[in-house]
């Protein structure tokens, strides 16, 4: 086989040339003839029932061509988020939507709509849901039991034990514990105990590119243009949601302009123009969704209010973690952030004994999703400043104690004594603190220069790198080149061209002589993970290794039968297969592909492996007979749990007369095995430290509590971060050592930067603050300052939500 | 720069304010809702008072356009819709983000903020316009050496940006250049590569 020659190598994604010359084609630069507009009508109030809706003065609007409501989409029992909706329960759920000649008749058609709301009570705060007496921001309830909604109430006596500025703590709905004796024995061998109420706040995705989408139907079937992150596995779920088969529905994603997690499989709110289209005889049906709309029901971070308690050996080892966690999930599905946050903690510091209580509250506020980092990128920031508070009491280097609780390849950790595929996790920390310079840096923490005070922070996060057990297609065709069939989505993290490249390596395959394959299903797309959760790099590398193989194995196979000789005796490389030790004999892959369509059977797609997806079985036979095609299901091992991790160290310069902060130095070290692509990992990296930052300090988000309203609905207010928000370089290294279970040794990297960037952003912070309060996020200027000023004490409350 | 006439001058001094002033001079209503426009005049609404149509020439990469353009719409709708350049995007329709950044007689612009009426007579260059056939602009050339952006959702805009700040002060230092492209939002958060880029852009405009 041949040595591998693409992977670790930089190598421009092939699509970036359409991206930077406005050739790309994003969802909402697709036309087609006769296309109707949509506009929807929204809701105004954060929970209410739809009374009366009166369409005639609208319906008979010049233009107006259809108008969808609730009663004719899918409707299931709640918490299934239906499309459109006659119970709103967020202020700005879409109710209605027409469809027009153009926008400006759509929106001319909302104002001709008569509807009446009758208001029903709404919950912004989940701890005020749980006050006795509360309002419940649904009809049947308030918080999750298990998968069911009920109401769940504390006694006014949790409240008033908690104080003003104390983590009320009633029963919660999950909890579970680990290690001998518990909690109880872990903090009776501590000699420090540190305890702190935090709190994570939510905040929306906002890609850059909204959720808009295209759809028409033709001859039966649904053509859809949208923006979303996974291909394959969106277009199976908006043809689940539309109850029709996938192999009905024409999916177009070529490029999605960000997604964060808030487009994994697409959007509830993508198949509306799909039914109005339906609606319409077929016509197109353009969906563009604006900013306010993408802010109202384009997805968010669940934000959680909590508490931990923290004990430690002298010698830094913590023998006990007691986390309690609230996490406001939301209108409608149930998040696993919390959950999240507590294995990545598990983990991270590997405790004696660990205990997680948990209940997940409904809100009248838009919809949560996994966003970058699920429950790590809030666990990290908010525990990280409490295990630099216990070092300093400990009198211990904040570097050490990290070392000292970390995992390593031989870790079990967690309440499943999970095990690790790989762990170079101390590499991390150690490259990181040598590259930042952290013995040097640290001393310089609370110097001051004037108003302004040095601070100086590291975090260290981790996520779960990669799944396993998805598709790889691979076509040769008569001209000679490699086609690498790909069902995950462009969203701009290169994996969908980067994760091919295992392919050509085990073919020994030029990459000028390889084509990727993606972005629509008319071309035939294997059964893809969806691109999320840091899964891909590690998923189809494995997937589209495992195809290799298959493909080698068929071209040595062709060419025994061709040319005679065994199997074995032949090898694959630089485009021809040949028999081994006359690299110029046997088959070029341009013959190969024609013997192939000859032959026929397993050669040409007609005969395929029964281990391979549906999906992977349609693709595969619709190519049939155009070359030489395989087939493969990744069945490589995968014994153990794989997890990335990342280190992230920064300088911050806090003024403490007006709270303003900047970020002087960061320096970040991934363990995410071997290298793919240094140039998109190191940029994958440095941006995800960046949004954690910028969410740690400026992302924000504002519900007004009195009437439920949006008040970050704009860029300009919800602030995400800019150019200038940070140094103008940023360091990044990779410890760059293989995995075991991954054939090319990689796993994944998009989810732990962002937790490492803010919790190294808040430690900083703390540190310039002399360590006095630091578990809150977003870490705006005004609360520095009250920080500072107060001791510890956030003006608006440590607790507050939404504000 | 003879680019940079006094209208190119007011044309910095831009706000959303004479953004607005310039719907209402034009006797059109500004909605509460974005993203709003009337294509070329298939609605039977278009004879309502006030919708009247007017066909005017828009000078866009170097070519005399005929247009169909409704006193009250902007550039980036005129541009994505009615010329089918798709390449400038609308990210926010408000002036916060920047994708949709053109350049209006040389002078980085965000077309979502601007009425396509103000344009007349101005030179308007879009993303399509900067290559020479097959070959890119030097910063497009410089983006792609540094393999630069992620969903590059912001490419264009940024792009546009580059060049027009370039064009006003070819030789930045990294907080200069950093400066310069800031009116542009990358929600990939790529900015270090970004600046990288833009940097190699500036030697490659220097030695063109």
């Amino acid at each position: 086989m041949a040595e591998s020659n693409l992977i670790g190598q930089d190598i421009v994604s092939r699509d970036l040339v359409a991206k930077i010359t406005g050739r790309a084609k994003y969802a909402e630069d697709y036309r087609a003839e006769g296309m109707l507009f949509t506009k929807l009508l929204l809701s105004p109030l954060p929970h209410a029932r739809v009374v009366s809706i009166d369409l005639s003065a609208a319906l008979a609007h010049p233009g107006v061509i259809a108008i969808l409501t609730a009663d004719e989409v899918p409707q299931d029992e709640f918490p299934f988020e239906p499309c459109l909706t006659n119970e709103p329960r967020y202020e700005g759920e879409p109710i209605l939507a027409v469809a027009a000649v153009d926008e400006m008749t759509a929106a001319d058609a909302i104002e001709l709509i008569r509807i009446e709301f009758e208001p029903l009570p709404f919950a912004i705060d989940p701890l005020d849901s749980l006050r006795p007496g509360g309002p419940n921001a649904t009809l049947m309830g308030n918080a999750y039991l298990g998968r069911e909604v009920g109401e769940v109430k504390w006694e006014q006596s949790v409240f008033d034990a908690a104080g003003p500025d104390g983590m009320p703590m009633g029963p919660t709905e999950d909890e579970w514990e680990f290690g001998e004796g518990g909690v109880e024995a872990g903090f009776a061998k501590a000699d420090v105990i540190v305890e702190e109420v935090i709190y994570s706040h939510s905040a929306t995705h906002h890609p850059l590119e909204s959720r808009t989408a295209m759809s028409y139907w033709q001859n039966g079937k649904l053509y859809i243009h949208c923006s979303v992150q996974s291909v394959a596995q969106s277009r199976r779920a908006i043809a689940d949601r539309l109850g029709m088969p996938f192999e009905d529905v024409v999916f177009v994603s070529e490029f999605c302009g960000g997604g964060f997690g808030s487009k994994i499989r697409g959007s509830v709110t993508e198949i509306i123009p799909s039914l109005l289209s339906k609606k319409a005889g077929g016509r197109p049906v353009m969906m563009r969704v604006t900013r306010n709309e993408e802010t109202a029901f384009g997805r968010a971070r669940p934000g959680m209010q909590g508490w931990v308690k923290m004990g430690f050996r002298r010698d830094g080892r913590m023998t006990a973690m007691d986390l309690y966690l609230v996490q406001d999930t939301g209108s409608y599905a149930r998040q696993g952030d919390t959950s999240t946050a507590a294995d990545c903690a598990s983990l991270i510091y590997t405790p004696e004994t660990m205990r997680f209580r948990t209940v997940t509250v409904l809100t009248n506020t838009p919809p949560r999703a996994a966003q970058r980092g699920p429950g790590g990128a809030q666990g990290v920031p908010m525990l990280e400043p409490v295990v630099d508070r216990a070092a300093r009491q400990l009198g211990m280097d904040r570097l050490e104690i990290r070392r000292v609780n970390g995992p390593t390849a031989a870790t079990r950790f967690g309440r499943g004594n999970t095990q690790l595929t790989s762990c170079y996790a101390p590499e991390a920390l150690s490259r990181g603190a040598e590259m930042f310079n952290w013995s040097e840096r640290s001393a310089r923490s609370g110097q001051r220069n004037g108003s302004k005070v040095t601070g100086v922070g590291l975090a260290f996060s981790t996520y779960y790198g990669g799944t396993s057990g998805w598709d790889g297609l691979l076509v040769i065709r008569p001209d000679g080149k490699l086609y690498i069939h790909q069902g995950v989505g462009n969203l701009g993290t290169h994996a969908v061209m980067d994760t091919a490249r295992a392919a050509a390596d085990v073919l020994g395959s030029d990459w000028e002589d390889c084509e990727v394959v993606w972005g629509s299903s008319s071309l035939h797309l294997p059964h893809s993970s969806t691109s999320s959760g840091s899964q891909t790099t590690h998923a189809h590398t494995r997937a589209n290794h495992a195809v290799g193989m298959a493909m080698y194995g068929l071209l040595q196979e062709l060419a025994s039968l061709e040319l005679g000789g065994s199997p074995s005796s032949y090898a694959v490389g630089n485009g021809r297969v040949y028999r081994i030790g006359s690299p110029g004999s046997g088959l070029t892959f341009a013959q190969a592909a024609q013997r192939a369509i000859t032959r026929g059977g397993k050669f040409s797609g007609a005969v395929l492996p029964d281990d391979i997806n549906e999906m992977t079985r349609n693709s595969a036979t619709a190519l049939a007979g155009q070359g030489l095609i395989a087939a493969a299901k990744d069945t490589y091992p995968h014994t153990a749990r794989t997890y990335s991790f990342v280190a992230t160290f920064a300088e911050v310069e806090v003024d403490v007369e007006t709270g303003m902060h900047r970020v002087v130095e960061v320096t970040t070290v991934a363990d995410c095995g071997t290298v793919v692509h240094p140039r998109s990992l190191a940029a994958q990296a440095n941006a995800g430290v960046i949004q954690g930052m910028g969410f740690a300090r400026s992302h924000k988000w504002s519900i007004d509590p009195t009437w439920g309203v949006h008040l970050t609905k704009r860029l300009e207010a919800a602030k995400p971060p800019t150019i200038l928000d940070g140094p103008t370089q940023y360091h990044f290294a990779a410890v760059d050592l293989p995995d075991p279970q991954n054939p090319v040794g990689a796993k994944g990297i998009g989810e732990p930067p962002v937790g490492a960037g803010s919790g190294a952003l808040l430690c900083a912070i703390e540190d310039a603050l002399g360590g006095l309060y630091g578990s809150h996020t977003p870490m705006s200027p005004d609360k520095v300052l009250s920080i500072y000023e107060n001791e510890g004490r956030v003006a608006s409350g440590r607790l507050a939500i939404h504000v | 720069m003879e680019t940079l006439d006094l209208r190119s001058q007011a044309e910095r001094s831009f706000t959303r304010r004479t953004f607005i002033k310039g719907v209402i001079a034009a006797g059109a209503v500004v909605s509460s809702s974005a993203y709003l426009f009337r294509t070329n005049g298939s609605s039977a609404s278009a004879q309502a008072p006030g919708s009247v149509e007017r066909l005017i020439t828009l000078r866009v990469n170097g070519q005399e356009r005929r247009v169909d353009v409704l006193k009250q719409e902007t550039l980036a709708t005129t541009l994505r819709y009615k010329l089918g350049l798709t390449g400038t995007k609308i990210g926010c329709d408000r002036g916060d983000c920047g994708a949709c950044t053109v350049l209006v007689g040389g002078v980085p612009t965000y077309a979502c903020s601007l009425l396509t009426h103000q344009v007349r007579g101005r030179e308007v260059t879009t993303i399509e316009g900067l290559a020479n056939g097959d070959q890119l602009h030097p910063v497009q050339q410089a983006v792609y050496d540094e393999g630069g952006f992620q969903c590059a959702f912001c490419a264009p805009g940024f792009i546009m940006s580059m060049v027009g700040f370039l064009q006003q002060n070819p030789s930045p230092t990294i907080d200069e250049m950093a400066s310069g492209i800031s009116g542009n939002i990358c929600r990939c958060a790529d900015y270090p590569k970004i600046l990288k880029s833009a940097m190699r852009a500036a030697e490659n405009m220097r030695t063109v």
